[in-house]
């Protein structure tokens, strides 16, 4: 078990694969994030790769304070990823409302709904950013201290 | 619905949606039988935030409707409050308001080929045009500050100046971007797998963009010449000849090659501001309290016409404001331009009209029905006053 364990841990470290879900953002954040995965900062070498299902990714990029409409769907989503999960909220809306937090429709951070792991504010926030993020993420998986919070 | 046909729910999450939508989508074979749009995902209650914060505030709520036509979105808001106020901006801040509304007519047209290339698999495409989208990107960011909201507009002007270095790295960014664009341009004209995989895909034809209400480069590449910037000159468009760029395509090519004809039209454009810029003040005073009254300023985004309506009430909170974002007036044609198209060319024609998710959804359902009760706002204040009086809270006194 142990060694599956490991495997699991190795293969997470060298690829994790992400996937990226809106969840009410003003798509400022949203466009950095795939900003992050072309040319000038190609999060690909890195060996990063945006999945369009669930149950094939590792990594849950989420953006934006999360609307009453979204909220059911992201759990859903993070229920259909497979384990070991993690969870990064990209810009100040998703770590905890930004602006919109106390509007009628808007339930606030991503943590009031599903775990976070790595939080990171901005608005928006710039693909450097993002590549730090995912960076502390992959320190912390290699401490093996994936699922404690990290503040990018 | 007979046994050949099958409903394909598609969203809101999905690869190739960026943004929470959701469409049912009834297929015979491969054919688009019926779509059914449901947006609303993104909804965030925006307008109802800025009731409660003051005017200066309610800048920063109104930027963040949308990531990409920010500039566009505060210029409308701004220009609503300063013909409320009464005040002249200084001619050196609209030029300079139309400097930024052009950058970011030039990086949104450019991050729509690359969307638009990748939903066709043209990834090699994708990947160069968001190159390009980057220099457009940090002109902005050495201007403005920050990448995505830049924050360059205020009431009365604009918050920063154009100083030399700027104006030596807008000039050099255009010159590579126009050679760049030359060859976007060029692709779009004569690759042929392009053309075809384009031609004929989702058709709105010039009565139906009429129909439909269709705005932007969606109506523009049906023959429709509508852009604000000539309609109904604002700012310093007044003085600036722009030409609008038409199509008679009217398909998802057509709009393909006016969207990339106008960024051409953008830069020449931003080089006509930058020589007939004048000196003098970026900003005037504007009043904390705003006078009562109510306005509609209509404004060209990237996207297409984008209508703020507000109302004030004397004090530095408003009354109402209301954003319809064109990507709004685009949705309606949809249901036509997916029909009778093939499920393969779904993902094209929505990103065709580029939309925008976050800009749309505002949006008020109103239910036709025969007892609907329909209410202005006094009444509508009557009856909220006498809500609260029985729950023990008088607020008759309150004057607003």
């Amino acid at each position: 078990m142990r060694m599956i364990k490991k495997a699991i841990t190795w293969g997470t470290v060298k690829s994790p694969w992400i996937i990226h879900f809106n969840a009410g953002a003003c798509n400022g954040c949203d466009i950095e994030v795939l900003d992050a995965l072309t040319p000038r900062y190609d999060l690909e070498r890195v060996g990063i790769l945006k999945q369009g299902s669930p149950r094939h990714a590792d990594v849950l990029i989420c953006t934006g304070a999360v609307t009453l409409q979204t909220r059911d769907r992201l759990i859903q989503i993070y229920d259909q990823m497979s384990h070991p999960k993690f969870v990064i909220a990209i810009g100040t809306c998703a770590c905890t409302g930004g602006i919109f937090d106390d509007c009628y429709c808007v339930t606030g951070g991503i943590d009031s709904v599903i775990p976070v792991d790595v939080y990171i504010p901005g608005c928006a926030v710039r693909p450097e950013s993002i590549l730090r993020a995912v960076d502390t993420l992959i320190a912390g998986l290699q401490e093996k201290k994936g699922g404690e919070h990290h503040e990018a | 619905m007979n046994d050949n046909q099958i409903v394909l729910p598609i969203g809101p999450q999905h690869p190739s949606l960026d943004e929470p939508g959701s469409f049912h989508i009834t297929l015979e074979g491969e054919k688009v039988i019926n779509a059914v749009i449901g947006v609303g995902y993104n909804h965030r209650g925006l307008e109802k935030a800025c009731e409660s914060k003051n005017y200066i505030q309610n800048l920063y709520i109104i930027e963040r409707v949308c990531g990409i036509c920010s500039h566009a979105h505060s210029t409308a808001y701004c220009m609503a409050v300063e013909e409320l106020a009464g005040v002249t901006v200084p001619p050196r801040a609209e030029y300079i308001r139309v400097i930024v509304a052009e950058l970011e007519r030039l990086h949104s047209h450019l991050l729509w080929l690359g969307v638009a290339c990748h939903e066709i698999g043209f990834d090699t495409m994708f990947m160069y045009s968001w190159r390009d989208r980057e220099k457009v990107l940090d002109v902005l960011a050495a201007f403005g500050g920050n990448r995505v909201n830049y924050g360059v507009n205020t009431l009365g002007g604009v918050r920063r100046d154009l100083d030399e270095t700027i104006l030596e790295l807008i000039v050099k960014t255009l010159d590579t971007l126009e050679e760049e664009i030359k060859l976007f341009i060029d692709i779009a004209m004569t690759e042929t797998t392009l053309i075809n995989r384009l031609k004929g895909v989702g058709k709105l034809s010039r009565e139906d963009a009429i129909h439909y209400g269709a705005v932007g480069p969606v109506a523009r590449a049906a023959g429709i010449a509508h852009d604000m910037r000539v309609y109904e000159p604002y700012g310093a468009y007044r003085e600036i000849p722009v030409n609008v760029i038409t199509d008679t395509h009217a398909d998802v090519y057509g709009r393909t090659l006016v969207r990339m004809l106008e960024t051409q039209e953008s830069i020449r454009i931003i080089r006509h501001c930058l020589k007939s810029i004048p000196d003098g003040d970026i900003t005037m005073k504007v009043p904390r309290r705003i006078p009562a009254g109510e306005v509609i300023v209509r404004v060209e985004a990237p996207r297409g016409e984008d209508v703020h309506y507000l109302r004030s009430n004397g004090t530095d909170i408003l009354d109402r404001i209301r954003v319809r974002a064109p990507t709004e007036a685009n949705w309606h044609g949809m249901k036509h331009m997916l029909e009778g198209g093939y499920l393969a060319d779904v993902p094209i024609t929505i990103a065709a009209i580029d939309p925008c998710y976050s800009c749309t959804d505002r949006a008020i359902v109103v239910r036709s029905q025969e007892n609907t009760n329909v209410m202005d706002w006094k009444q509508l204040r009557h009856m909220s006053v006498d809500y609260y009086k029985k729950q023990g809270i008088d607020f008759a006194a309150c004057k607003l």
